[in-house]
């Protein structure tokens, strides 16, 4: 399938609230943040995005960027403030370098689109959206139901993470 | 003991309902094996040589008699009656069908368990010293750490497609019982100036390129712990290998850019990390700790208990006062070699071994598991510890009951009076049921058990630990065996090459190849023949391990080679 395919935009960005006040069907859902429209963000004509590389060595005003599994999203940090994209690629879902990548750049206080984008499957997304990413492109196609099913199924986390979800110690204690 | 509040239990519950769905969807060919196989073994569950084996977790090896009566169900319900205990403290299944392995998760729910993350590239179920709670040297309970590590490892969003997979260890005492510095991490808790803290090791392992972890941290609190190890973890995460999955471990990544400059880079993370307010309130450990609170012991000269077990009759008139049945010297012997000194007078720690002669280590069968489950509601506060080197403790059991146990034990086969001898063997499965393995170990244990089956000679040789691996993934820690034993395939015939000089204890130490490797009965013959040269050469008090240090390998390779 063509990597290009229309990305996916999750109910709840970065901040958003916790999985389990989701509308039954994300992709529906309005945005926490209308000002920001993740639908349709990338159609044909958009920006595309370029490499980190090309992002850092010259002097592009460029407000996408794609990183590859190897880069490091620290890179990014000095320049978050004029970013509305970043595309992290997973080549394989069994490479876990972009959760890394996503929590980073939440963490430092990154608010545009974030989008996993490759070998991204239903079972990782609600690992992926704890950890910031608010669209998706996937390969291969996903059935909406079993995401819908993944996105809500755990009423509650053990960790504090990029989601905004308030983790069970929280709640236990307050 | 732990125990689960409504949270934990939803979560335990959702992952059968998600497990359910992910193996649905497997039969029903919406997904790959490829895409399965990660799911599946985040759920414990391997494909072998001749089925799946499901592998359930036991948090730092700590269960309650409830719970291991599950074990025991489990065995006779889905499997063929048994169960075996594991070097990671766990039990794995031999013999499970895919398609009933939601339906054992369930019933593992039902008892605040399951096999989460018992295998895959993530966090592993947090290993610890199996005397934890007991041990007369303990600083502290390691379980109330690794219970904070269990919670915050659980389905971590970050941590759960690691390079490979991840090991932590954390312990209470001096005496390392849980080989932790051959640990992903290792955690050694210590007192300074009056304070708690751990002391944090990163990057040692076993598997075919062994290490032993450089200390990293010398003083992390309990308020700082889980930053600190998302710190560790996020800078693995970004550096490990993942070309390579023999080069893939944490260790590698600390042998090549070295621990200075790993520490480094995790104390700049851990100064942002902690920013993010990652760690649990004081509240939080004060109720964890609550929980492992030790149980109401009883004044040393309180009357015995009688023995009343659904599995076995024990007459009930055992005083627990000397007797003439207490001179037997089976059990005298037994409880010289099995029991080990608690911190409250008048109580024991008692190790079960599963280590017959002849028999397969760390097996058990439904009926052992109820009836040590048994043993341990009666006489153990309830709670029973599974050890990395596969037996089961009862951690808490009064001296004056010590006779009762081991008749009880003792009908059940489960009396073997060879804790840390040379036939309380760590064996992985091998070749009899590993997809992995080059060679068998079972058989090999079982014969060398054979060799060294008289008692006497046993414990003339005193304190040996042999442990046997069937591959270079080295499961039987073999690295850390005063004598390990790796079997290798050497065109196309089994072949075992012999180790010395191993530990996995305080003074932890890597075993060295002594030479060429031998045939399966070859290999036993070695074994014996060390042993001689350690006879012969031994001073005073020595063990093996200590005669081999310091008289070197030469007088063991020429006896052997010569």
């Amino acid at each position: 399938m063509d990597k290009c395919n229309t990305p996916l935009p999750l109910a709840g960005g970065a901040g958003g609230g916790p999985v389990a006040d989701a509308p039954a069907n994300p992709a529906d859902s309005p945005s926490p943040n209308p000002s920001r429209k993740r639908e349709g963000d990338r159609t044909e004509g958009d920006e595309p995005a370029v490499t980190l590389d090309a992002f850092l060595d010259s002097q592009t005003n460029a407000t996408a960027v794609r990183l590859e599994a190897g880069d490091d999203a620290r890179a990014l940090l000095p320049y978050l403030d004029r970013i509305a994209l970043v595309e992290v690629s997973f080549p394989t879902f069994r490479d876990g370098r972009g959760y890394s990548a996503a929590r980073v750049l939440r963490e430092a206080g990154y608010t545009g689109e974030l989008r996993a984008q490759g070998d991204v499957l239903v079972d990782q997304m609600p690992l992926m959206k704890r950890c910031g990413f608010d669209s998706f492109a996937p390969q291969a196609e996903i059935d909406p139901a079993t995401l819908e099913a993944a996105l809500t199924r755990y009423e509650n986390v053990y960790q504090k993470a990029a989601d905004g979800r308030v983790p069970v110690w929280a709640l236990r204690h307050g | 003991m732990y125990k689960y509040d409504q949270y934990d239990q939803q979560i335990v519950d959702a992952r059968v309902e998600e497990f359910r769905d992910q193996v649905k969807r497997r039969l029903a060919g919406q997904i790959t094996e490829d895409q399965f196989k990660p799911l599946r073994l985040m759920n414990g569950l391997y494909l072998q040589l001749h089925a799946y084996m499901l592998r359930v977790a036991i948090p730092y090896g700590t269960l309650d008699s409830r719970q291991m009566r599950m074990l025991a169900t489990i065995a006779r319900k889905y499997d063929r009656g048994y169960g075996h205990f594991t070097t990671r403290q766990n039990i794995q299944y031999n013999w499970i069908k895919l398609s009933d392995a939601p339906d054992i998760l369930a019933d593992l729910a039902t008892v605040e368990m399951h096999a989460i993350q018992t295998s895959g590239n993530c966090i592993r179920n947090i290993s610890s010293d199996q005397y934890a709670g007991a041990a007369a040297d303990e600083v502290a309970d390691p379980r109330i750490w690794a219970e904070l590590l269990r919670q915050w490892s659980t389905f971590h969003p970050e941590f759960s497609y690691l390079p490979r997979k991840f090991k932590i260890a954390v312990i209470g005492a001096e005496e390392d019982r849980a080989a932790m510095r051959l640990h992903d991490i290792g955690i050694q808790l210590v007192k300074r100036d009056g304070v708690l803290g751990g002391r944090i090791y990163v990057g040692g392992g076993m598997g075919r390129t062994p290490m032993i972890a450089p200390e990293i941290k010398d003083f992390v609190t309990a308020d700082d712990l889980l930053s600190y190890v998302e710190a560790c973890l996020r800078v693995y995460n970004r550096y490990g290998r993942r070309d390579n999955i023999y080069k893939a471990r944490i260790k590698i990544l600390i042998h090549e850019i070295g621990a200075d400059d790993y520490r480094r880079q995790v104390e700049e993370e851990f100064a942002h990390v902690k920013s993010l307010g990652l760690d649990p309130p004081k509240a939080e450990f004060e109720r964890i700790t609550a929980m492992f609170a030790p149980p109401s012991f009883v004044a040393a000269d309180t009357p015995a208990t009688p023995f009343v077990s659904s599995e076995v009759e024990t007459p009930a008139s055992a005083t627990g006062v000397s007797t003439a049945l207490e001179a037997n010297g089976d059990f005298q012997a037994w409880r010289a070699q099995n029991t080990a000194a608690h911190k409250q007078p008048g109580y024991a720690i008692v190790t079960i071994s599963l280590k017959p002669t002849g028999g397969i280590p760390g097996d058990a069968t439904a009926e052992q598991i109820d009836l040590m489950a048994d043993l341990a509601e009666r006489y153990s506060f309830d709670e029973l510890r599974v050890t990395h080197a596969q037996n089961i403790v009862l951690p808490h059991v009064r001296k004056a009951d010590l006779y009762a146990v081991w008749q009880a034990l003792d009908a059940a086969g489960l009396a073997p009076a060879n804790l840390d001898l040379i036939s309380d063997i760590i064996a992985c499965p091998g070749l009899d049921y590993c997809s992995l393995a080059n060679a068998r170990s079972i058989p090999v244990a079982q014969k060398i058990a054979t060799r060294f089956a008289d008692q006497n000679r046993q414990r003339d040789l005193g304190e040996l630990k042999l442990k046997i691996s069937g591959c270079i993934n080295a499961c039987g820690h073999h690295h850390a065996g005063h004598i390990g034993i790796l079997g290798v395939d050497k065109k196309g015939t089994e072949n075992y090459q012999l180790l010395l000089g191993g530990s996995g204890a305080e003074d932890t130490s890597l075993a060295k190849i002594t030479g060429p490797g031998f045939d399966e009965d070859g290999i036993v013959d070695a074994v014996e023949t060390v042993t001689n040269v350690y006879l012969a050469k031994r001073a005073e008090g020595e063990r093996f391990l200590d005669t081999y240090r310091r008289v070197g390998m030469e007088p063991f390779k020429e006896a052997l080679y010569g």
